[in-house]
């Protein structure tokens, strides 16, 4: 009997059926997620580092604060990361409540028919549209179309007509409604995951002690999904970050050598009268008296140069500017959308674009540069993703 | 209940606040922001337009603020006649078909070339060939070549990699009109770039690499190319700034031009603009790797902008092997001419 026992216990020790063939398959396994991950690391740092030695030594104080210039040595990045910040700015602002509500309807309220059914896959193919169709839609219809009011609106009242040219156009106000239509879809899609991982327990407890159906989403769904919304949000604005066709597309200019916002110190200009859209008087024998706030320099419509003293009041015809220099206030002022939407722009990626088909070897050094400054910015967003839902799951307490 | 009722709906107007103050059309708000010139076209164009643009900023202080975009020449072209740029940057004359488009819109323009272009032919330095005759190099490009080896146009036994710019740019409609004789007409069985670089690289690497592009390029690059002469009938001329400004080295030098909207050059900031940019031509297009036109050019076309003397030199034609004083004397139309 013994004997019987050791013999069996020895063929399963020894002889396990397979057991060679499964710790070679682990062992495979594991060698394979390796060489995987060595493939996926190993591109970013080749990217990484490529760039870093290209562009590395040219990353400056002066890099970012100053404006593009024919002169590789002079040039940077100033007005390109202010408008990307605009834009993704602009971007957010629409598609984040437009998404989520979206999602949120169509995962909470939706009946499930054969319309929803469309729509929803409607939305999965949208993602997968490429960028530079959206970039089409958008010349038709914000460029031509709605930034021609005078075309195509004359019906309307003359004041509206010209606001909706100085908004649209080849603006921060298209260029973010473009982006904002391009990463709905993500966002959509993330938020109708998040909510759908919420345990159905949750709403009915809720709509068990009374609580409407809105009262359940914003009390208890939105709070639990959130960690998942904002992923979904903050991986659709990186992907907006680096768009570069659909803004080429509209219009989204190479050099711009001005920033959309006034900065303190900046010299800012106040053009006194009605002007037309080159800058001359619509009726140039009008005057205006105006009180002069600070010295300064008026210049008048034929590019005379006047110098005024502050606390005086003087006549001016309509078309001269009055140049002071920018307060803390007229650079607070600048901050409201309606100063900057209406603006002309150029992004990070349509900057580098521009520097990488210079002849010259010092551009494509400042675009490598440039392209640094972009991955930091997306590693930044995605940093803040990261925290954000770490402190977000922190908080949920089930 | 009534409360939260309550709370609910002044959250629902604050976040409507919120997005109408965005979405609202702002009445007065480019009261205080400078009136901004937008020029946009060709890339070939672009560098001096970007750097006249930063001088002429510099200059008025920021006053008037200039914009430069580079969509292409023929894009360009279509916003000017569109009037939604000022200024159109493009590397060819306006062609009959765009005249029309203009004419229609009640757009009127006046033409300024702002400096010349060498469209320069390059082949790898260790590449022994030294000159090719207009006749070769059509053998070479034209339609449907079966030249596959340097031999054939009296160069080493060598096989040939071409390289050269995509459809879409002006340099591609320029060569293949003054080699091939009719524009876009090309063979297509070549590697073809938007990105003058990725050509530059393409025959640095290649001992049989062959490209064509702008001179700029050539000159950024002498120490990994070679640039070949061209015979026109007048034996084999190296392109370079001087034989380009002389005429010498035809037919492949071309102007390049600006075209401004009669209408915005009555307004001060953007008749100022044009007479800067003229004035800084020669400067800037030379340092950006262009040639600038003789100086009895840049004077008459001071004129034209002053007076603003509207139309085309060409009649809706390419530019080929047109000598400057040639263009300067020509009569100014708005209609296409036909021969």
């Amino acid at each position: 009997m013994a004997a019987v026992d050791v013999q069996r216990v020895r063929d399963i020790t020894e002889h396990p059926p397979g057991l060679g063939t499964r710790k070679f398959k682990d062992a495979a396994f594991v060698i394979w997620g390796i060489i995987a991950t060595i493939i996926g690391l190993g591109t970013l740092v080749a990217l990484v580092s490529e760039l870093i030695h290209d562009g590395g030594h040219r990353l400056s104080a002066a890099f970012f604060w100053s404006f593009p210039s024919s002169e590789a040595a002079d040039a940077g990045i100033l007005s390109a990361w202010v408008g990307s910040l605009l834009v993704i700015a602009t971007t957010a602002l629409f598609a984040i409540p437009i998404g989520i509500m979206a999602g949120i309807y169509l995962e909470e309220y939706a009946h499930k028919n054969p319309v929803t059914s469309a729509i929803e896959i409607a939305v999965n193919n949208l993602a997968g549209v490429p960028s530079i169709l959206f970039g089409l839609m958008a010349v038709g219809i914000f460029v031509q179309f709605l930034g021609n009011p005078n075309r195509w609106f004359a019906f309307l009242p003359e004041g509206f007509r010209e606001a909706a040219a100085d908004m649209f156009g080849q603006s921060i106000l298209t260029a973010g409604i473009t982006l904002s239509l391009l990463i709905l879809p993500v966002v959509i899609v993330a938020t109708r995951e998040a909510v759908r991982s919420v345990p159905q327990e949750m709403r009915q407890g809720a709509l068990a002690v009374g609580a409407t159906k809105w009262q359940t989403t914003q009390h208890h769904v939105l709070p639990y999904a959130l960690p998942g919304v904002v992923t979904g949000v903050i991986i659709g604005i990186s992907r907006a970050l680096g768009e570069t066709a659909p803004l080429i597309m509209i219009g989204g200019l190479t050099f711009v050598a001005f920033l959309p916002i006034t900065r303190p110190g900046d010299a800012a200009f106040e053009v006194i009268g009605a002007v037309d859209e080159y800058g001359a008087p619509v009726t140039p024998d009008a005057t205006e008296s105006v009180r002069i706030a600070h010295d300064g320099v008026v210049v008048l419509p034929d590019f005379t140069e006047m110098p005024v003293v502050g606390g005086q009041t003087y006549d001016l015809p309509h078309g001269s500017t009055v140049q002071s220099v920018a307060t803390w206030g007229d650079a607070v002022a600048s901050w409201s959308p309606t100063h900057w939407l209406g603006s002309e722009f150029t992004v990070m990626p349509i900057q580098m674009f521009n520097w990488t088909s210079r002849p010259q070897a010092e551009f494509l050094e400042i675009a490598a540069a440039a392209g640094l400054v972009l991955l930091g910015i997306t590693l930044l967003m995605n940093g803040t993703a990261i925290f954000l839902r770490y402190r977000l799951r922190r908080s949920i307490k089930w | 209940m009534q409360t939260q009722f309550f709370k609910a709906l002044s959250k629902i107007a604050a976040s409507a606040a919120m997005v109408a103050l965005v979405a609202a059309p702002a009445q007065a708000q480019q009261a205080g922001a400078p009136f901004t010139i937008q020029i946009d076209g060709s890339s070939t164009v672009f560098p001096i337009s970007e750097a006249v643009a930063e001088g002429f900023q510099q200059q008025t202080q920021g006053r008037i603020r200039v914009a430069v975009g580079e969509s292409g020449s023929s894009a360009g072209l279509r916003k000017f006649c569109r009037g939604e740029i000022h200024i159109a940057d493009s590397s060819r004359p306006i062609r009959s078909s765009e005249m029309a488009t203009c004419a229609a819109a009640g757009i009127q323009y006046v033409e300024i070339p702002v400096a010349f272009d060498g469209v320069t032919v390059v082949v790898n330095p260790s590449n022994p060939l030294r000159s090719l005759t207009v006749a070769q190099l059509r053998e070479i490009w034209s339609t449907g070549s079966r030249v596959n080896n340097f031999s054939a146009v009296g160069g080493p036994n060598l096989a040939m990699q071409l390289y050269g710019p995509g459809s879409a740019s002006g340099t591609f409609e320029y060569f293949t009109e003054a080699v091939n004789g009719t524009a876009r007409s090309s063979r297509t069985d070549y590697t073809p770039s938007e990105d003058d670089n990725v050509l530059v690289q393409g025959v640095a690497n290649n001992p049989g690499g062959m490209a064509y592009f702008g001179l700029a390029y050539y000159e950024e690059n002498q120490s990994r190319l070679h640039a070949v002469a061209i015979d026109n009938g007048n034996g084999p001329v190296t392109p370079s700034q001087a034989t380009v400004r002389n005429g010498s080295y035809a037919p492949l030098s071309r102007p390049i031009f600006i075209y401004v909207n009669a209408a915005a050059l009555r307004r001060p900031q953007v008749q100022q603009f044009v007479q800067y940019y003229i004035n800084n031509a020669a400067t800037v297009s030379e340092r950006v790797g262009y040639v600038a036109l003789p100086a009895a050019a840049y004077t008459a076309y001071l004129q034209r902008a002053q007076q603003r003397r509207i139309g085309t030199a060409f009649g809706g034609r390419a530019a080929i092997g047109a000598s400057i004083e040639d263009v300067v004397a020509r009569r100014l139309v708005q209609t296409p001419v036909n021969d």
